[in-house]
């Protein structure tokens, strides 16, 4: 093997491997940012001595070998330490004596739970939402620092940064390595749900930069999503979101045209629709649904979204039905930005002027104020009901209000398309 | 990006020979461990060639071919399709497989499927050329 074929090896196996050995180091040392820096030294001792020896049979046992026997020296030697040390220390040293195999056997037997209880502490609610994201990218998805940054276009050290005090704030809330139990699993699972949706959409549409879609941050996020649901198979809410995700990102590759601009629902064409992450997400939302968990909020995205999917051509879309699950979904998550969605769907059951009223309505909400959407939709309804010098108008605001460049071209273009028509 | 996993056949599961319940409870394993990695999109086993066929194209003729076909070792037996990051993460994870064909020596092969982006030379204008004058000339709602 050529160095940089070994270099490439590594890099898939730390891909395939960090997340469980994080976790079961995190276990072993009660402290997560330890484990991530344990978990890097074996990753280091693996890159130094890969290349001359040759890739192990078992590469995960050889990196969690590496990792534990760093551990227990950085007990025996660190000085920084010494608080750890007295409540640790002990511990270790006792767990290092018996025999390494019964040790590695409890590692195995409690891979799936170490996996969850890392999940729950990168999304804990001591950390901001952004602190969340960058861990749990760092720790579940074994993306690096500089994946991360990319992915979310900040510069690299802003990432790390984060990444360390999120470690640190962990540390001394001494948050303790854990799934919740009872009433906090709910509130803490939803916070999970929320930064594994919130990696999908920024990949989904891009907040900013030339990009509109960003599929590999796609990939992570359903990845991350896949492993939630088999983590905890009977939490309806995790089949609905991984549902949710798996319809939105069957229509990625129809999502961008030729040159990169953003095509919308209506226009795309359906025969690029992926219909195994289609299939995937109807079997996904059965099952949240089968759970009971139809009038949770992921579930029932998912089921407005697999109206979309169902619909051969727009003309087939039952706008009926989306418009009843909007309803509900606003009962559910009272929020402007789902009943302007709710607009949109009430303008294609019954009208562009029935919609209007809902858009218009909202103009007032001062949590709207700066959101491009709400001039985008409310121009749409414009357009369609003639008003073509008012639509102007709101597509110019619209373009002027967001952050992607893809969008406001989009946005200019269908502005300056007004203005021509109504001359 | 994915990759497909073909599983080549041997003289065994072309004269359908079923896997023991010892390898079935193994592969079940280990379809299990690719479910919780996230990277399992699809897979099945195929039954052997005998029950299958081909049909040849030369020029407009089309000609119908039964089964079995004779070269088992380009035969495939089973697939699977992978989500994964790379080409090596695909292998790292073909190396974990448990040996498919135990008592034979059989082969495990690795093919990456085609992305739409692998076609865009293939599609210069046309077709993409017509949805972008739609797009701006239509004015539809947005909507995900």
């Amino acid at each position: 093997m050529t160095a940089s074929a070994t270099q490439r090896a590594i890099d898939a196996i730390w891909r395939i491997e960090s997340a469980r050995l994080i976790a079961g180091l995190a276990r072993l040392v009660r402290d997560v940012g330890l484990a991530e820096e344990l978990a890097q030294d074996a990753l280091v001792a693996a890159l130094e001595r890969w290349p001359e020896s040759g890739i192990p049979d078992n590469p995960g046992a050889w990196l969690m070998a590496t990792a534990k026997h760093r551990a227990v020296d950085l007990f025996r030697r660190n000085k920084r330490l010494e608080r750890k040390h007295e409540e640790l220390g002990l511990e270790l040293e006792a767990q290092q004596a018996r025999t390494v195999p019964e040790l590695d056997a409890a590692l195995d037997d409690d891979v799936g739970d170490d996996l969850l209880r890392l999940m729950f502490t990168a999304c804990h609610p001591v950390l901001s939402t952004e602190a969340r994201v960058a861990l749990t990218l760092r720790l579940l998805g074994g993306l690096t620092t500089g994946e991360i940054a990319r992915a979310f276009l900040v510069p690299e050290p802003t990432v790390a940064q984060r990444i360390v005090r999120a470690k640190r704030t962990l540390s001394e809330a001494h948050v303790p390595f854990e799934v919740p139990r009872g009433a906090e699993l709910e509130a803490r699972l939803s916070s999970v749900l929320q930064v594994i949706y919130l990696v999908f959409n920024e990949g989904y549409s891009a907040t900013a930069g030339d990009d509109w879609v960003r599929p590999a941050l796609c990939e992570d996020a359903l990845r991350l999503g896949r492993i939630l649901a088999g983590l905890v198979p009977k939490e309806p809410e995790v089949h609905g979101l991984v549902a949710l995700m798996e319809l939105q990102a069957s229509r990625l590759r129809a999502r961008v045209g030729p040159s990169g601009e953003p095509v919308l629902l209506l226009d795309q064409n359906r025969g690029r629709w992926d219909q195994l992450l289609i299939r995937r997400g109807l079997a996904a939302l059965e099952r949240a649904e089968a759970l009971g968990g139809a009038r949770g909020p992921y579930t029932s995205q998912a089921a407005i979204a697999a109206c979309h999917a169902r619909a051969r051509t727009p003309a087939e879309t039952d706008w009926m039905r989306i418009a009843a699950l909007y309803e509900a979904l606003v009962q559910l998550v009272p929020s402007p930005v789902v009943e302007l969605n709710r607009a949109v769907a009430v303008s294609m059951a019954f009208g562009p002027a029935a919609g209007l009223e809902i858009v218009d309505a909202l103009l007032s909400e001062r949590s709207l104020e700066d959101y491009h959407l709400l001039p985008s939709v409310r121009g749409d309804l414009l357009v369609k009901l003639g008003r073509l010098d008012e639509a102007r108008a709101e597509f110019e605001r619209a373009a002027s209000l967001t952050h992607n460049e893809r969008e406001r071209k989009l946005l200019l273009d269908r502005a300056r398309a007004s203005s021509r028509t109504s001359t | 990006m994915r990759f497909m996993i073909l599983i080549k056949a041997t003289k065994d599961s072309e004269t359908g020979v079923l896997p023991s319940t010892e390898l079935l409870t193994e592969m079940g394993k280990y379809n299990e461990e690719l479910v919780k990695a996230g990277i399992l999109l699809a897979g099945e086993g195929l039954h052997p060639s005998a029950k299958g066929a081909r049909v040849k194209f030369s020029g407009g003729k089309r000609t119908v071919i039964d089964g079995p076909f004779a070269e088992t070792k380009e035969l495939i037996a089973g697939f699977w399709l992978w989500q994964v990051k790379s080409k090596e993460e695909a292998i790292e994870w073909v190396k974990r497989c448990p040996d498919p064909m135990p008592g034979t020596e059989s082969e495990i092969e690795i093919r990456q499927v085609f992305e739409s982006e692998d076609f865009a030379p293939s599609d210069p204008t046309g077709e993409l050329m017509e949805k972008e004058r739609q797009l701006r000339e239509r004015t539809e709602s947005k909507g995900r």
